[in-house]
């Protein structure tokens, strides 16, 4: 039951993701983007990080595709289908690629990544909001300093001129 | 007598034990998941149905006249001839429209509001799923259908479309914030984000003891659905439709779905969160009763949502983003923070409930004068400039 599961969502994540490079218009690149990230919040669930699949969504799909949206919206002639849709550099970018996908597959495949026995605890995000103030309460506080700062960023780049 | 006491949940286990007779337990639990899953489709349409024509009568008497009254006893029939008209129309689709895009963006904004239905507790033990995040499962379902408002604003390759998409979306998340903080200011009180513990925990219902947190997730609830006086995205005389201005018949009908199930939602969210959900006398002696009190609860504050829809001026955009973050942000803030300082008091729970409700009425207080001021001082400033120009007219 698990592996149909895995397959199905494994064949939106990556169909997605396929289809973003693909696809000639921009607008929809960021919609196939959008799916692959549904695809991602389906393999949080079943690794049974709920707490995770729902922030992914929230913050992906919710801000974070949003923004791209907008970007994309601000950029001129995104929709037009005569621009070729690969430059003359594809050659070198590909071998680069290629490059990077034999280097990720032999970490992923060859590290021993630790798994731990069992099922995560019943309290799980109780042990998370405990975990965020104590274990990793500095990295906490770096990540909120982080997002002020790039709040007062937008504010000062935003605000009137006077 | 006793099957009677909790019908629906021992109904559910009759029904679940026939089928398992004769059929295998993967094909019992499918067939439980799709009527299951059915019931909670139909719940933003039944919704619209009957919340259109209890809109229409409300208003209507709110504004002096009866509403709708010919289409059966009371007009109680209009909807469903609302209904048959919006299906006999014509599928109109703009000519330079993204076609799946501009189709797929109704099926999804209907699909987001059908997916709260399901986290929200009918009874006890009478929901659809028991998340341990389920208080968070709402806010990221409102942020899928904004993704869906800018599909449906984008693919109509219409400007009017695009700039109220774009607006709605300013709107959609400035109101999220506040509305995240408010709900974490219960989930803080409860000790849980599951919705069936929020209900079980309030022995005393949260708007006796968080009334401010209730206002504002009241009014980003009313934000998030994009009603009155929240819906500058859809005044005709501003900017035709908004988002929707390029559908007709049907995929104006999903739009319509949306809206009134969402309608539906947040008052049943709101129940849930603040009034006590199924809770009521007898409740727990006779959980069949839970569905009755929530009905009559979802009702009651779907009336609020209506009465303010009918009595209050539309906001202004800019006016609409500056009370979200000015006005609801920081007071949804100061109540975090004092619940929080309040729950670790070395006090009995009642002493703690007093107390919270006390600093929530300061902070009230507090928000009303700051407003108070910052009004004057803006009818001031108007007077000021008018002042100065009709001296230079008049020079």
């Amino acid at each position: 039951m698990e592996a149909v599961a895995f397959a199905i969502l494994a064949v939106v994540t990556l169909g997605g993701a396929i289809m973003v490079v693909l696809s000639q218009n921009l607008m929809r690149s960021a919609l196939w983007l959008i799916l692959s990230f549904f695809g991602i919040a389906g393999f949080f669930v079943l690794l049974q990080a709920e707490f995770l699949a729902v922030t992914q969504v929230l913050v992906y799909i919710g801000a974070i595709s949003t923004l791209i949206i907008f970007a994309i919206m601000l950029s001129r002639n995104f929709m037009d289908p005569s621009e070729p849709r690969f430059n003359e550099q594809w050659g070198l970018v590909g071998g680069f690629s290629a490059l990077l996908l034999i280097g990720l597959a032999t970490v992923v495949t060859r590290v021993a990544w630790p798994v731990s026995a069992g099922l995560p605890p019943a309290d799980a995000i109780q042990r998370l909001g405990i975990d965020f103030v104590t274990a990793y309460a500095v990295p906490f506080e770096v990540a909120s300093v982080l997002l002020v700062v790039s709040m007062i960023g937008a504010i000062i780049i935003a605000r009137d001129r006077e | 007598m006793n099957y009677l006491r909790d019908f629906f949940v021992n109904l559910a286990h009759s029904w679940t034990a026939w089928l398992a007779g004769f059929l295998p337990g993967w094909a019992v639990s499918l067939i439980d998941y799709v009527i299951v899953a059915v019931i909670l489709v139909m719940m933003p349409v039944i919704a619209t149905l009957t919340l259109t024509w209890m809109e229409r009568k409300v208003i209507g008497r709110i504004q002096n006249r009866i509403g709708p009254n010919r289409v059966g006893p009371w007009g109680i029939f209009q909807a469903i001839a609302d209904a048959v008209k919006m299906l006999i129309k014509e599928d109109i689709i703009p000519d330079r429209a993204d076609k799946p895009v501009f189709n797929l963006a109704p099926v999804l904004i209907a699909a987001a509001a059908m997916m709260l239905c399901g986290v929200i507790p009918f009874g006890r033990r009478m929901i659809g799923a028991d998340l341990n995040i389920g208080a968070l499962y709402i806010v990221a379902i409102g942020s899928l259908s904004t993704v869906a408002i800018i599909m449906a604003g984008w693919s109509s390759n219409n400007k009017f479309a695009l700039i109220g998409a774009f607006r709605i979306v300013a709107q959609l998340l400035s109101y999220e914030v506040p509305m995240v903080l408010s709900i974490a200011t219960v989930v803080l009180l409860v000790g849980s984000m599951r919705m069936g513990q929020i209900v079980e925990a309030q022995t005393v219902p949260f708007i006796l003891v968080l009334p401010v947190v209730f206002i504002v997730y009241t009014l980003c609830g009313i934000a998030e659905t994009g009603r009155s006086p929240f819906d500058l995205l859809e005044a005709e005389s501003e900017i035709v439709a908004g988002y929707f201005t390029e559908y007709s018949g049907l995929k104006f009908g999903w739009f319509y779905i949306a809206e009134y199930g969402n309608l539906m939602a947040i008052s049943a969210i709101v129940t849930t969160l603040f009034l006590g959900g199924w809770r009521g006398p007898g409740a727990a002696f006779a959980p069949v009763l839970g569905p009755i009190y929530f009905a009559i609860k979802v009702v009651l504050v779907v009336f609020l949502l209506m009465w303010i829809r009918g009595t209050w001026p539309r906001f202004r955009i800019d006016q609409m983003l500056q009370f979200a973050w000015k006005v609801l942000v920081p007071a949804a803030l100061a109540n975090l923070l004092w619940v929080a300082i309040m729950l670790k008091l070395p006090a009995p729970v009642a002493v703690q409930y007093v107390l919270m409700l006390a600093g929530n009425l300061v902070i009230l207080f507090t928000a009303l004068t700051l407003l108070g001021r910052a009004a004057k001082r803006v009818v001031a400033q108007q007077e000021a400039k008018q002042q100065a120009e009709s001296g230079l007219v008049a020079a």
